[in-house]
């Protein structure tokens, strides 16, 4: 598997973890042991997608960072195979 | 609003095309139990929800069946890609073929367009979460046949993470409809409809 590929699929864990922690607290809104691991896997992701789209482009419009090309619309897109 | 973000909830990557899968697959987009059909349900029921956690609760999970939507859609491109119009007529694809080609169209199995008769929004929350409970079981249900009947672990991979996110769903509800009665009066939860009566609730 490359780089690429690595980091994408670890932040998909992370979504993971968060929009189970989401449903979960939605339904438990003062449960402190859901909020701390909200607070963490948050975190978790937060760096990952920074490097993320540093190193490969952006997943959002907004973390689009170069200057010279447009890149948010470069293949591939997440329904093609790779 | 929503926001974009370019990637799927889980990964797809199906190495082999099979038209015929993808004939039952297509029900989970465009059939009656599909995730379009539910993201439209719950996105569409928030409104009527007076309890602040269920409107939190509908808005994600709705959100939620949007991804599920792309992923099956995703499901759907990867095995019909590439596929040779031979392949096409033996698999029986060609009913779909004639009208779509291999484009994403919602639809049933059955060749049933997708229409909004699928799911309620009922204006009576009691109403409306027993049938999302209903909904998140009927899907269940079709992803353990849609794995009945498909052989390929690139395929049963990617269908047995969104059965697992049914049961998630299924329990979140059941305790949405418990916050609901819990703020209902417990000698009769039916006496009136928070949704639309005035002073409806529990008696203080």
């Amino acid at each position: 598997m490359n780089e690429r590929k690595m980091l994408l699929n670890k932040i998909k864990k992370y979504d993971f973890a968060l929009k189970e922690l989401v449903l979960f607290l939605d339904t438990h809104t003062e449960c402190r042991s859901a909020l701390a691991m909200f607070k963490k896997y948050k975190e978790l992701r937060s760096s990952a997608v920074e490097e993320y789209s540093r190193k490969f482009g952006p997943l959002t419009p907004e973390q689009n960072n170069d200057m010279r090309h447009w890149s948010w619309t470069d293949d591939p897109w997440p329904w093609e195979r790779r | 609003m929503w926001q974009y973000e370019k990637k799927l909830q889980y990964p797809v990557n199906i190495k082999t095309p099979n038209a015929k899968l993808a004939k039952v697959i297509v029900s989970q987009l465009g059939g009656p139990d599909g995730e379009l059909a539910a993201s439209l349900r719950y996105l569409n029921q928030r409104y009527a929800m007076p309890y602040a956690q269920v409107k939190g609760l509908l808005t994600d999970i709705g959100t939620e069946e949007l991804a599920h939507v792309e992923m099956i859609s995703a499901i759907l491109y990867q095995l019909t890609k590439d596929l040779s119009i031979e392949e096409i007529k033996a698999s029986g694809f060609d009913t779909y073929f004639v009208d779509h080609t291999t484009g994403i169209y919602p639809v049933a199995a059955s060749g049933a367009p997708f229409t909004a008769a699928y799911f309620q929004s009922k204006g009576d929350i009691l109403t409306d979460l027993t049938e999302n409970m209903a909904a998140e079981q009927k899907a269940r249900t079709t992803y353990d046949n849609i794995l009945r009947l498909a052989d390929d672990p690139d395929v049963r991979d990617p269908i047995r993470f969104l059965r697992e996110r049914e049961i998630v769903h299924f329990q979140r509800f059941g305790e949405a409809l418990r916050i609901a009665q819990d703020n209902l009066d417990s000698k009769n939860f039916y006496a009136c409809n928070p949704a639309f009566d005035k002073n409806c609730g529990r008696r203080r």
